[in-house]
Order: structure tokens, then C-alpha cells, then sequence
């Protein structure tokens, strides 16, 4: 029988209450809220419990809001990946830009490991209990956080890519 | 003793100037890589060596970071193809086809049938040519030579075959939103013939040279090995997963690009080894060609692009002579197309396992993030694990088994 996405998600709720919330479909996959304290038990629990199984780590990776509140600047998103019944859930987790802290599920799933260290490398996302937690792809003496969208990538004096030039906002979608 | 060490910080370090053995022999530290000839890239092994057996390993990456997710996040979608290109630069077009289909997902393109089924042959193509690399080269490390040769004579002509597609060999920059750039031209089918009618012969002769050579076998059998628990762990994925028993691939548990139409079987090992991961990717080979023969012959009618003004660029001729192609034509190349606001996941199956990439859109010309579940930086965080008490030059066999690609390990 194959997992539902409702039983999906009033067993995550039963479990977690309020502190899960924002359940939708983004395309595809099943996406949810979880508050950073919980979500290393969200994931223990998705894995471990015998209905949900959800026993693969997909992916993990860092997303900065320089736009949120203060509260939700950064956020982690689990992609979790259940292979039996072949159903995938993303986690996102949003993290407050004072305390850029989580708890770390590399001892849940051991390829957190790299994917925890690039995202701390990316965007300075400490993760707590992790056993090596340094850089991963750019160098040790490295200062800045290069993905946080603070550092400009290019010259900020160019103005060829500039949108106004283009007479358009930053959203100009209407859809049809 | 511990000044042979560049970093007297190392974990290693310590462990080498404290441990003594009564017969009086010491431990030593090999730095394999950054530039070794076998590591086949760049990326450094720091080994613990009791003589010649492999205590434990320490691996630094990022020789090659080029930050490709940040500069996604300032380019658009159409410059971002070259980016995907090199990451696994062995089999770029599957890189290429599964960026178009993210954007496809994020902006609700419809490919038509034709387009997918070519879609199907060129990523079955690369499949053949990342496989065939890894399979030769993993001979090569063992010493033997000669089998290589046969066969990448065949990747030759795959890369004159990409070549007639979109004019690049390598790094391919191919295809569109919604399709190719154009309609393959009649040489890149009769090259695709060539290809089908000797590749398989010459595949057969690396397969008979290596599948029960003794000396291969001897090299090859319980070597590397790690268990379908742990590999799942680690988040093993592709055909060093399905050597372990897990018959884990992405086109038969998420088909995309209809691969839901074709016959085919999905080898698996058992023993997680080195030769099992060989053989895996030799059935893979296999069934790949059976994949595009089924797409040849059945190949449908139609058009080779989606019908979307939006995204696909005009034909040339006419956009210097009519206005709305002109238009569109700079709107496109500019970046100026409508986006709609999205959080979309769209994973291929790669030659090393699952290629995923995860894009947020927030309705401008660049991603508001791209990341790339790239398999090979997953993977390969199991390496010490896999070479740990076995001799060094079994970690070189393990290294080209696991198909470790730089690019795709930095990105």
C-alpha cells in the first residue's frame, strides 16, 4: 500500500503538534516547517517509525533569506527520500540569523556529514554535535560566508545587468 | 618522525609519533594526491600506512570549487547550462538534460515525445561513454592497457555524435527549454548507427579481457567492498548502490522523459566490491544500448521543441526578419522571461547515481538558489571507510571503481 501524503502528514502532526506547520505540495513533494530545536527529531522519527520509513537522506542544503525576519533569515532543507514506497518529503527548517544554529543528523544518516560541512561552508550554519565540523570545499582561512547573498558576486558598480534599464521589478510573473 | 608533517596539527601526526611497535617498525603517512596520476582529478588521500596496509585515510577536497551555485544565482537560466556541463564532464548531456528539466518543471513546459525520446538516447549515450571510461580506466589501474583502447575508439564517435547534435564534444552546452536547438541532422543519425552496430563487439572484447581474467578477478573480488546498509547510509546512489543489491534507479522509481516507454532491466550485484561494481556498470552498458535502439526505432513523430515562444529561441532567419522574433529573441537571451515563483526538485539518474537539482525562483532572470545534489560529493565521503585495512594498491582500484568524477566532487 502506498504511502498517502494525508497520512504523511497527521502522523507527523500527531506526533509534533504545533511545532510542524506549513504542510503543501511544492510540485511534487510533500513540503513542511519544522522549528530547528525539533527538527533533528522529525527526521530520527520519520526514519524510525515503522509506517513513514523514510530511510534515505537525499539531500541537504542551506538557503539564505536576506529578505525574512531576523527569526527566518536562514533556513536548512532536508530532502528525505522513503524507497519502499517510494515518497518524498522536504524539511524545511528556518534559522534564526543571530543563533545560525542546528542540531546536526549525522549520526542519523552518516552522508549528512559532507553536506553539513558545505553548508556550514556556504553560510556559516553551525551544526551542533557534528563530529568535524570545519570547511569543506573553500579554503580553512576563508572569513566570509560566500553564499550568504551579502557578497556580491561581481563588481556591484556594473550597471549593464541592472533590471531598471530593463523597465521591470524584480517579479514581473503574471501568470496567464 | 613528525616532521614529515606539513600540518603538525593533523590527527595523523600524533598517532605516528606515539605509537610503538616491539619488532621496532613505524608507522608512516602517504600523501596520495592532490596531482597523482591515478587519483584521476584533483583531490588529495592522507593514508595512515602500517607498511603497506591502510590504517586509515583522510580526504581533502575543493582543489576545483569553482562555486558554480553561486555564480547560478547571478546568471541566467541559459547561462547556466555550461555551468551543469562541468560538473560530471564525462557524461555532460545528461547534466544538460536534467537542468532543462528542472526549468521545465519551474516554468510547466510540456517537451513533446520526439524531443524526449531523443532526450532518452543522447543521456543513454553518455551513460555508455562515463561507464566505459570508468570500466577502462579501473583496467588501466590494474595494468591493463590495451582494452581501454578498443573501446574509446567508440567514445570518439559519441563525442562526433554530440558533436553533429550541438557542435561541442565535451563540455556540450546542449539543448533548450523545451527540446534541442534543432532537429538532429541525417549524419548524427548514421553516426548513432555506426555507433549501435560496433560498439557492442567492442564492448564485448573489454568485457571478455577483464570478467574472468584471473588476475583481474583476484584484484578486483572482495575488494572495496561495503555493505547495502551502509552504502544506503552514506548515501550511495547509481551503480555503486545497485552493486550492493539495491535496485535503486531514478528511471524506473520516478521515470522522466518517458523512460516508462522502453523495455529494460537494471543489473544489480550483490557483494558491493569492486568487481561487482564493474559488472554492474558492464550490464549497465548494455542496457543502455538496448534503451537506444528501442528510442531509434520507435522514435515518434512531431517536433524536436516544445512550442514555447517564451523560452525557445526563434529560428535565426527569422529574427532578423520579423519583429516579434526579434523581440523574443532579446528577451531571451537577455534573461527577460517570465518565471514564475518555485520550489522545484528534479533528480536524473546520472552515471554515479542520483543528479539532482533543487532551484527557488523567486520570479527574476537568475535563480534565487540552485543547489546540486551532486552524487559523487555524497559518495565519496565513504572512501576512508572503504580502503580502510586494505593494501594501497587496492585503494587505487577502489578510487576508479567508485567513479569519483573532480568536477562533479567540487562543483
Amino acid at each position: 500500500m502506498a504511502l498517502e501524503t494525508t497520512d504523511i502528514q497527521n502522523r507527523i502532526i500527531e506526533k509534533f503538534a504545533d511545532r510542524v506547520s506549513d504542510f503543501r505540495m511544492e510540485y511534487d513533494i510533500l513540503t513542511f516547517e519544522a522549528a530547528p530545536e525539533i527538527a533533528k527529531e522529525v527526521i530520527r522519527y520519520m526514519k524510525e517509525d515503522e509506517v513513514l520509513r523514510f530511510n534515505f537522506l537525499t539531500d541537504l542544503c542551506g538557503v539564505h533569506y536576506p529578505d525574512n525576519d531576523k527569526e527566518f533569515q536562514f533556513a536548512v532543507v532536508y530532502l528525505l527520500h522513503n524507497w519502499i514506497d517510494n515518497v518524498r518529503v522536504r524539511i524545511k527548517s528556518y534559522i534564526d540569523a543571530d543563533k545560525v544554529e542546528i542540531a546536526t543528523v549525522s549520526d542519523i544518516f552518516a552522508s549528512a556529514n559532507w553536506m553539513e560541512r558545505e553548508t556550514y561552508d556556504f553560510y556559516g550554519i553551525v551544526f551542533t554535535g557534528h563530529p568535524n565540523m570545519k570547511r569543506i570545499l573553500n579554503d580553512n582561512h576563508m572569513v566570509v560566508f560566500p553564499m550568504r547573498k551579502e557578497y556580491p558576486m561581481e563588481d556591484s558598480g556594473r550597471s549593464d545587468k541592472d533590471d531598471r534599464f530593463f523597465g521591470r521589478t524584480t517579479n514581473n510573473y503574471q501568470p496567464k | 618522525m613528525s616532521d614529515q608533517f606539513i600540518d603538525k596539527e593533523h590527527r595523523f601526526a600524533k598517532i605516528v609519533s606515539e605509537q610503538t611497535f616491539e619488532d621496532g617498525r613505524e608507522l608512516s603517512v602517504l600523501n596520495f594526491g592532490p596531482t597523482h596520476p591515478s587519483t584521476h582529478g584533483v583531490f588529495q588521500n592522507i593514508l595512515l600506512m602500517d607498511g603497506e596496509r591502510i590504517l586509515d585515510a583522510d580526504t581533502t577536497i575543493g582543489y576545483i570549487h569553482r562555486a558554480f551555485e553561486k555564480i547560478a544565482e547571478n546568471r541566467t537560466f541559459y547561462q547556466i547550462t555550461p555551468l551543469t556541463d562541468r560538473l560530471n564532464y564525462c557524461s555532460s548531456p545528461i547534466n544538460n538534460m536534467c537542468w532543462w528539466m528542472t526549468v521545465e518543471k519551474a516554468l510547466g513546459v510540456e517537451v513533446p515525445k520526439r524531443a524526449q525520446y531523443m532526450r532518452v538516447i543522447v543521456m543513454e549515450l553518455a551513460r555508455i561513454t562515463d561507464h566505459l571510461i570508468c570500466n577502462g580506466i579501473l583496467g588501466v589501474d590494474l595494468g591493463a592497457y590495451s582494452p581501454f583502447l578498443y573501446v574509446m575508439k567508440y567514445r570518439e564517435l559519441a563525442y562526433e555524435i554530440y558533436e553533429e547534435i550541438c557542435g561541442a564534444r565535451m563540455t556540450t552546452n546542449m539543448g533548450r527549454i523545451g527540446g534541442f536547438e534543432r532537429d538532429w541532422s541525417e549524419a548524427a543519425w548514421r553516426k548513432l548507427d555506426e555507433f549501435l552496430e560496433g560498439f557492442p563487439k567492442a564492448w564485448n572484447e573489454l568485457e571478455t579481457a577483464y570478467l574472468r581474467n584471473r588476475i583481474f578477478m583476484d584484484r578486483t573480488i572482495g575488494v572495496g567492498a561495503i555493505s547495502a546498509e551502509k552504502a544506503m547510509n552514506y548515501g550511495f546512489t547509481g551503480p555503486n548502490l545497485r552493486a550492493t543489491g539495491i535496485d535503486y534507479d531514478i528511471r524506473i522509481a520516478q521515470p522522466y522523459s518517458s523512460y516508462d516507454d522502453f523495455d529494460f532491466n537494471i543489473p544489480v550485484g550483490s557483494g558491493g566490491d569492486t568487481y561487482d561494481r564493474f559488472c554492474v556498470r558492464c550490464g549497465e552498458v548494455k542496457e543502455s544500448i538496448k534503451i537506444i535502439r528501442q528510442a531509434r526505432e520507435n522514435l515518434p513523430q512531431g517536433s524536436y521543441h516544445a512550442d514555447v515562444p517564451d523560452y525557445y529561441l526563434p529560428p535565426k532567419e527569422k529574427v532578423y526578419t520579423s519583429m516579434e522574433e526579434l523581440i523574443n529573441h532579446f528577451k531571451i537571451v537577455m534573461g527577460e522571461i517570465p518565471v514564475p515563483v518555485a520550489e522545484v526538485y528534479h533528480s536524473v539518474e546520472a552515471a554515479n547515481g542520483e543528479l539532482g537539482m533543487y532551484l527557488i525562483t523567486d520570479g527574476s532572470r537568475t535563480p534565487f538558489r540552485l543547489h546540486f545534489r551532486r552524487p559523487c560529493f555524497v559518495y565519496y565521503q565513504a572512501f576512508p571507510e572503504l580502503i580502510k585495512g586494505g593494501m594501497f594498491s587496492d585503494a587505487v582500484a577502489t578510487l576508479s571503481s567508485i567513479n569519483v568524477i573532480a568536477g562533479e566532487l567540487d562543483a
